[in-house]
C-alpha cells in the first residue's frame, strides 16, 4: 500500500491544465501555411497537394513534409478539425488562427444537448490503429478527455454518436451502419483521420465500401494521420460549446 | 539443387528459382526443419506458381524455391497435416488461388467470405457460446471472437478476421514510404524499415551508417513505447489503474521524444527509401539520453511495486499459458514466442551487424502465460534503452550523411526479401519485379499472422473473464493479419 502511495507522489499530476492552449513541440507538423510559387504535386503520396493556385486538401493530407519547399511550410498548430468538408481545403496565405476562428461552426442543437456530456461510439472501419492508439491516448492521464464529460462507452447503445476511424472497408460497411442504427437519436458523426475523411493513403483500393458516407450527414471532420489528441479534443470540445 | 539461398535484406534473379513438386517439397521441410516465412502465389501467364521461402535461424540464412501448377490442376495434398504451422499459409494461397490444399483440417476463410465462415460448434449440457465483435467493447480495431464455454470456463475459442482487409498488397504494386507506414500503423517503423530494405535492395541502394543507425534507434523507440503502453493495458486490465497511468503516461515521454525526432508521435515520415529525413543533432541525442533514463527509473519503480502484489500476481500467472511445443507447432514467432521459451528474435537470427556489435543477448522467458509474457516486456523495455544509448555513442562516430540519391530503378525479374524483427516480431516483405522492372508481386507477412491461433490456445480452459487479460498481454494486430 506505502509503495502505490509513493507511486502517486512520484507521478504527480500529469495532465495537461489548459488544454484549449497548450504549448505544442515546435517539431509538430500541422496546420500548412502555403504560398504562391513552385510546388511538385507529384511528392503528395494523397494528391492532397493541388497547385495554381496552391492548396493542401486536409481531408486527405498526412501531413508527412514530403511536400516542404518555400512555398509549402507546416506550423506546429494543431487546431485542424472542420465542421464542413470544404473548409478543408486550404488556400495561399491562409493563417492558422483565421482558420481556427470559422472553421468549427457549432450548432445550437448539438450545443443544447450534448455540452456538458458526450458519449462516443468509435467504430474502427479499416483504420490502421494509429488513429485508435491516439483516441484511446485522448483518455489517458496526460490529455484526460473524460473531465469535459467527453468519453468513449462500450455500446452504441449508451453513446450519442459514433467516432469513425480507417477508409471503410468492404467487410466493415455492414457493421458501420448497424452500429449507427443503433445509436439512439439525436446522434452525432464524427470522421477521425484522413483515411476516414477521404480514404488516405487507401484512397485507390478496391476493397473499400463508402456509401456509409453519401447516406448520414457528417458533423464534424478531423484532420490528421494519424490524429493528434489535442486535435481531436479541440476539435469536439469547439464543436459542443459555444 | 531444390532452393536458392539468400540472406536478408538481399536479392536474387527471380528466374533462377528452381521449382519442385509437393513431394519433394514435403520430404525437404521434413528435412531441413525449417520454418515458413513465406507461402504465396502469383499469376505467371495460364499458369501459377507457389513461391515457398523458409527460414533457417540458426545460420541466418532464407531458402527459397517455388512450385509450379497448370490452369487444369485445382488441388494438392495439404502439407498442414504433417506441419500445422503451415495452416494459415495454406488457407491464404487458397483463398487467393482457389488451388485447394486437399484434407487441410480446417480449410476456412482467412479474409474473406465472412457470411459462410463455418465456425465450430459444440453441443451438451451447460454448453453455451458467447459472440463478440466485430465491434469491441474498447478502442481497438475489429475483429470476431467466439467463445465455446461450459459456464465460465472456455473451451475452444475460435477467431474471425478479415474486416480489415484493405487490399493493401495490391495498392503496394504502386508503393510509397507513407502507404508501408500506414498498413499497421501500430509498427510504423518496422513496416517503413522492411520496406525501404526491399526496396533498397531492388535498386542497389546503399544507404549511410548514420540513416542505419536512426533507423535502429527509432525502431528500438517504437518497441519500448507499444510494451509500456502494453504493460499499462494489462495493467488495467487487471483492474490496477495506478499501473494503467503510470504506464501510459510514460509512455507519452517515449512518443513525445519521437515527436521531436521527425515530428510524428509514432515516427511517421522519418524513414524513406534511401535513408532518413531527420537526423539526430547532439542536443537531441542527449535529450533522448534523458528522457529513456528518467523512463527506466519510472518503468523499474512501477513494475517492481506491480510485481509485488498478490493481487496482480495471482492474475497474471498461469493464466493463457501456451507451452513451447504449442507455440512451435503453430509457427509462433516475435515476443509471444519468445515468452514461450521460443528462441527467435531475427535481430540477432539474422546476424543484422548494429546488433552483433552490441553486448546485448535474446530475451526469453519459458512459462508462456501472461506474467511471462509481462516480464519479456519489461526485461526488453530495459534492453532497448541500454541498446539505443550503445547506438547514440555510434551516432557520434558515423557523420555519412543520412539519405542516399535514388531512382525508381528496380533491377528486372528479382526476388527481394526482408525481414526486420518489429516490437511484436517478424515482419517480411517480399517482392518480386517484372520484365522492365516493374512490381509484379508484394508480400507481406505479420507476426500476427501467425500468432493469432495462439491466442486461441491460450485462452482454453480459462475463465472467458481472463480472455481481455489475455488478448492484451499478446496484443495482435488486425489490420497486419487482413491486410
Amino acid at each position: 500500500m506505502l509503495d502505490t502511495i509513493k507511486l502517486k507522489y512520484f507521478q504527480g499530476k500529469q495532465y495537461i491544465k489548459d488544454i484549449k492552449n497548450a504549448p505544442m513541440r515546435e517539431h509538430f507538423r500541422g496546420f500548412p501555411v502555403i504560398k504562391s510559387g513552385d510546388v511538385d504535386c507529384s511528392c503528395c503520396p494523397t494528391g492532397a497537394l493541388i497547385s495554381n493556385p496552391n492548396r493542401i486538401d486536409l481531408g486527405k493530407c498526412t501531413l508527412c513534409g514530403n511536400c516542404k519547399c518555400e512555398a509549402i511550410q507546416f506550423s506546429n498548430c494543431y487546431k485542424l478539425g472542420s465542421t464542413s468538408r470544404e473548409k478543408l481545403i486550404i488556400s495561399e496565405n491562409m493563417a492558422a488562427e483565421d482558420y481556427e476562428k470559422f472553421a468549427i461552426e457549432s450548432r445550437k442543437e448539438i450545443v443544447k444537448i450534448f455540452s456538458h456530456s458526450l458519449k462516443l461510439r468509435q467504430v474502427s472501419a479499416g483504420g490502421c490503429n494509429g488513429c485508435e492508439m491516439e483516441l484511446n491516448a485522448c483518455s489517458n492521464c496526460n490529455f484526460d478527455m473524460g473531465r469535459f464529460g467527453i468519453d468513449f462507452v462500450a455500446s452504441p447503445r449508451h453513446a450519442d454518436g459514433i467516432v469513425i476511424t480507417g477508409p471503410i472497408t468492404k467487410n466493415m460497411a455492414y457493421a458501420l451502419e448497424d452500429c449507427y442504427k443503433s445509436v439512439p437519436e439525436p446522434k452525432i458523426v464524427i470522421l477521425a483521420g484522413a483515411c476516414a475523411i477521404s480514404g488516405g493513403v487507401f484512397q485507390n483500393s478496391t476493397e473499400l465500401n463508402r456509401e456509409f458516407l453519401g447516406k448520414y450527414p457528417i458533423d464534424l471532420y478531423i484532420p490528421g494521420c494519424p490524429i493528434h489528441p489535442l486535435t481531436f479534443i479541440n476539435a469536439v470540445l469547439d464543436l459542443i460549446s459555444n | 539443387m531444390n532452393w536458392i539461398k539468400l540472406k536478408n535484406n538481399t536479392k536474387i534473379d527471380a528466374l533462377s528459382i528452381p521449382a519442385i513438386t509437393i513431394d519433394e517439397l514435403r520430404e525437404d521441410v521434413r528435412n531441413m526443419k525449417l520454418r515458413p516465412i513465406g507461402f504465396f502465389g502469383k499469376q505467371e501467364f495460364e499458369n501459377i506458381r507457389l513461391y515457398i521461402t523458409l527460414a533457417d535461424d540458426k545460420e541466418g540464412m532464407i531458402y527459397v524455391s517455388s512450385m509450379l501448377f497448370a490452369p487444369d490442376i485445382k488441388s494438392y495434398d495439404s502439407l498442414t497435416k504433417d506441419f500445422p504451422q503451415f495452416h494459415n499459409f495454406e488457407r491464404e494461397f487458397y483463398e487467393e488461388f482457389g488451388i485447394e490444399p486437399k484434407n487441410h483440417p480446417w480449410l476456412k476463410p482467412l479474409r474473406k467470405n465472412q457470411d459462410e465462415y463455418p465456425f465450430f460448434a459444440m453441443q451438451g449440457e451447460d454448453v453455451h457460446e458467447v459472440a463478440v465483435g466485430p465491434i469491441h467493447a474498447g478502442v481497438i480495431e475489429p475483429g470476431h471472437f467466439r467463445f465455446m464455454c461450459q459456464g465460465e470456463k472456455v473451451y475452444d475459442l475460435e477467431i474471425m478476421l478479415g474486416y480489415q482487409h484493405r487490399g493493401a498488397e495490391a495498392l503496394m504494386l504502386n508503393p510509397n514510404n507513407r502507404l508501408a507506414e500506414s498498413i499497421c500503423g501500430d509498427t510504423v517503423i518496422g513496416y517503413n524499415m522492411a520496406y525501404s530494405q526491399v526496396m533498397e535492395a531492388l535498386s542497389d541502394i546503399k544507404i549511410s551508417q548514420r540513416a542505419e543507425i536512426i533507423r535502429r534507434i527509432a525502431l528500438e523507440m517504437e518497441r519500448i513505447a507499444i510494451h509500456i503502453g502494453d504493460m499499462g493495458a494489462i495493467a488495467g486490465d487487471m483492474a490496477y489503474l495506478m499501473g494503467a497511468s503510470v504506464f501510459g503516461t510514460t509512455r507519452t515521454l517515449v512518443i513525445n521524444t519521437m515527436l521531436e525526432i521527425c515530428g510524428s508521435r509514432f515516427g511517421r515520415g522519418l524513414i524513406d527509401v534511401g535513408g532518413v529525413n531527420f537526423d539526430i543533432t547532439p542536443e537531441l541525442s542527449d535529450k533522448i539520453k534523458s528522457v529513456l533514463d528518467d523512463v527506466i527509473k519510472i518503468v523499474d519503480r512501477t513494475a517492481k511495486v506491480m510485481l509485488k502484489k498478490p493481487s496482480c500476481i495471482s492474475r497474471m500467472e498461469k493464466t493463457g499459458v501456451v507451452s513451447m511445443e504449442t507455440a512451435l507447432q503453430l509457427g509462433a514467432v516475435g515476443m509471444a514466442a519468445r515468452s514461450s521459451g521460443v528462441n527467435l528474435d531475427s535481430r540477432f537470427d539474422f546476424k543484422d551487424k548494429w546488433y552483433k556489435k552490441c553486448p546485448l543477448e535474446k530475451e526469453i522467458k519459458e512459462n508462456g502465460d501472461v506474467y511471462s509474457r509481462f516480464n519479456l516486456r519489461y526485461r526488453e523495455v530495459k534492453q532497448s534503452a541500454e541498446f539505443i544509448n550503445d547506438l547514440l555513442e555510434k551516432l557520434k562516430e558515423n557523420n555519412d550523411g543520412i539519405k542516399v540519391q535514388t531512382n525508381n530503378d528496380l533491377t528486372p525479374n528479382s526476388f527481394a526479401i526482408s525481414i526486420t524483427e518489429g516490437w511484436r516480431g517478424e515482419v517480411v516483405h517480399t517482392a518480386i519485379t517484372g520484365v522492365s522492372g516493374e512490381l509484379i508481386r508484394y508480400k507481406i507477412k505479420d507476426p500476427s499472422f501467425n500468432n493469432w491461433y495462439m491466442l486461441a490456445m491460450a485462452v482454453r480452459n480459462n475463465g472467458i473473464s481472463d480472455f481481455p487479460l489475455c488478448n492484451k498481454s499478446f496484443n495482435l494486430s488486425y489490420c497486419g493479419n487482413d491486410l
